[in-house]
This record gives C-alpha cells, sequence and structure tokens, in this order.
C-alpha cells in the first residue's frame, strides 16, 4: 500500500517536471519561462523528495528528503527573482505583446 | 508553418510518452528514469538555443534541480540512502551558483 502512494506521488511529480520542460522550450520570451519552469521546483521535485519520504519513512533517508524538501522550497524563489532581476536590469527586452512593465516604472 | 512546427512537436512530445509508457520492454523504474532523461532534453535545447545570456542561466538553473530530482529516483529504486546526500549537495552548489549567475548577468559590482 505505501509503495503505491509513494509510486503515485512520483509520477505526479515526473509529470510536472515534463510539463515544466515543456514550458521551457515553449514560451516566447524569458519571464514566462522563468514562470513556467519555477512549477518544476515546487511541485516537480519537491513531489519526488515527498514520495521518497514516503518511502522510507522516518529512516536516515527520508529524514534526509525531507531536509532537502525544506532547503529547495526556501531557495528557489530566491533564485528565480534574483535571475528576474538580473535579466532586466540586464536589459532583456520584453515579449512584443507583453501589456506591463511595472519595474521600468518603479526604478 | 507555424501550425506545422506546433504540430510536429506536439507528435514528437506524446509519441516519446506513449512510447515509454506502452511498447519498451523495461523495468518501471527505467521508464520513471527515462521521462527525467525526456525533462533533461529539454532543459539541454533551451541551454543551447537561448538567445540571450539569461536563458541559459534559467536552463541552468531548471538543470541543477532536476538532477536533485534524478538522486532521488536513484535512491528509492536502489535502495541506498547516500544519493539523498549528493542531492543536498547538488541543491548547496545550484543555489550559490544561480545567485553568482544572477550578480554576473546585472554586470555590477558583489557589494551592491
Amino acid at each position: 500500500m505505501i509503495d503505491i502512494i509513494a509510486n503515485t506521488i512520483i509520477i505526479i511529480g515526473i509529470s510536472f517536471d515534463l510539463f515544466g520542460c515543456i514550458g521551457l522550450v515553449r514560451m516566447p520570451d524569458i519571464y514566462n519561462r522563468l514562470q513556467a519552469s519555477a512549477k518544476c521546483v515546487t511541485l516537480g521535485t519537491c513531489g519526488i523528495l515527498l514520495g521518497v519520504f514516503v518511502k522510507f519513512g522516518f529512516s536516515a533517508a527520508g529524514v534526509k528528503a525531507l531536509l532537502c524538501i525544506i532547503f529547495i522550497i526556501l531557495t528557489a524563489p530566491v533564485s528565480a527573482h534574483a535571475l528576474a532581476r538580473g535579466a532586466h536590469r540586464s536589459g532583456v527586452k520584453l515579449w512584443e505583446k507583453s501589456v506591463c512593465d511595472k519595474y521600468k516604472d518603479a526604478k | 508553418m507555424r501550425f506545422i512546427r506546433w504540430l510536429s512537436g506536439v507528435l514528437f512530445i506524446a509519441g516519446a510518452v506513449v512510447l515509454i509508457f506502452a511498447f519498451l520492454d523495461v523495468p518501471f523504474a527505467e521508464k520513471l528514469g527515462l521521462y527525467l532523461l525526456m525533462c533533461f532534453l529539454f532543459s539541454l535545447i533551451r541551454m543551447f538555443k537561448g538567445p540571450t545570456p539569461a536563458d541559459r542561466a534559467v536552463a541552468t538553473d531548471i538543470f541543477g534541480i532536476l538532477v536533485i530530482g534524478f538522486c532521488g529516483i536513484l535512491a528509492v529504486y536502489s535502495g541506498k540512502s547516500w544519493y539523498i546526500d549528493i542531492a543536498i549537495a547538488w541543491a548547496l552548489q545550484s543555489f550559490i551558483g544561480v545567485l553568482a549567475l544572477a550578480k554576473f548577468l546585472e554586470g555590477k559590482n558583489f557589494d551592491d
């Protein structure tokens, strides 16, 4: 029973990884790509590690997977925000159908 | 022309997913690994053809995240717990590297 639950969570995580990477190839400019591929982190890889935790329980591997989940959830938005800020400061243009650029107005 | 590109992409992705799931005679864990290798392929495509340096930085970030997930799958289906250690170390290294890349993209000093 535990194996079935763990495999289901891992399959959900892998499908979100696949959707995020398709968005990384498909989307038209860098900000859309960043927004689509940040879903890889929260639901994809954290889903896989949550499956590892369900599979192993409170043993060495399970607790280390839980620590890895906490670390990834804390650091992934920071790195995504830093990448978006760096791209905007380095002069990457938005897509031509984008409607507003509040970061340029606020600066 | 645009529709033909869209259709070929959809056919490629759906064909690869159905081929791996139904017609390939490998164990279940290797099928999951092959799906993650498809994700690595997409991330490498964006890393090679990205028009600006920021695109390559985003692709590098996602590549690191995918390596962490791959280590998790290896830990489940081989039963060895030290793959999770590799995942934690890779997460730390990837975070520091992406922050350095972002500061490099801004083109200013590190104490800004």
